[in-house]
């Protein structure tokens, strides 16, 4: 079975992601071996859902947004494994299911269980969020906030990374 | 997202995409795709359903742990439990995003009246 890329997708944006190509730099392929097994690997998870921890972190800059609208906050947050309640930003999808439960975006407990499985190592001790929508700050994200993820999952021993756009 | 994930693998830390929009995500060259036929906003499938969450993460992890070569893309046989006209109108947003509502100004100020 092959998964139909654009049976959710409204039909007048097809045009813009039926070919989608590769931004200048980004032709060729990059690849790390997963050296380890995986039962002995630690692994982080990355969600675009625009997720903040509640009252403890500043939420994405919807406000900007809304300002420029081909701009996307190009920020991120450290979400610790097991974190408290969590606040959404982000204006191009319903959130009512995330929110009601975060798994749907951040599968901490799905992790938890392929750990107990010994399937997994460890679950990375802090995972990621950003905020999906990026256009005009696409640059910024790839340059300086990709990089400032990088070296936590460095800092943290991360063997591999699970990412999922919303 | 691919772009991110390149980054990360680039600087040595493997990586996988579970993603809605797996034929988006092979054209932009991530390295390892898992493609999961759900509406938006739900890559790990419903909330509550910790089965399913458990299956596509599992898929993920052993995509990104045995892929032997770049842009090897895995689909998972998962069926959305929803008609797809009620999927479709429950991922949108309640109001349309700036950027939605910014292409119908330019639709309608074009006198064209389609809506995105």
């Amino acid at each position: 079975m092959q998964v139909d890329s654009f049976r959710f997708l409204p039909r007048s944006f097809l045009p813009l992601y039926e070919n989608a190509r590769p931004i200048v730099g980004e032709h060729e392929p990059v690849w790390a071996p997963f050296t380890r097994r995986l039962a002995d690997a630690s692994i982080a998870l990355v969600t675009s859902a625009g997720l903040s921890l509640a009252a403890e972190q500043e939420p994405f800059d919807l406000d900007g947004e809304r300002r420029r609208p081909a701009w996307g906050d190009p920020t991120h947050r450290v979400l610790p494994h097991r974190h408290g309640p969590v606040v959404m930003s982000h204006l191009h999808v319903n959130p009512t299911d995330i929110l009601a439960d975060d798994n749907v975006a951040l599968p901490v407990d799905a992790l938890d269980d392929l750990v107990a499985s010994g399937r997994v190592g460890r679950a990375a001790p802090a995972h990621v969020s950003v905020m999906g929508y990026q256009e005009a700050g696409l640059s910024v994200w790839r340059d300086v906030t990709a990089q400032a993820i990088v070296e936590l999952f460095r800092a943290q021993g991360t063997d591999g990374v699970v990412l999922a756009p919303v | 997202m691919p772009v991110l994930a390149r980054r990360i693998e680039a600087a040595g830390i493997p990586t996988v995409i579970v993603t809605m929009m797996p034929l988006t995500a092979v054209q932009l060259i991530a390295p390892r795709v898992v493609g999961v036929e759900f509406p938006f906003g739900h890559p790990f499938g419903r909330p509550g359903d910790r089965e399913v969450q458990r299956t596509v993460l599992e898929t993920a992890v052993t995509v990104l742990a045995g892929a032997a070569e770049p842009v090897t893309r895995v689909d998972i046989d998962i069926e959305w439990p929803q008609p797809r006209g009620e999927a479709y109108r429950a991922w949108q947003p309640a109001e349309p995003s700036p950027i939605v509502a910014e292409l119908l100004r330019q639709r309608a100020a074009r006198g064209e009246g389609a809506a995105p």
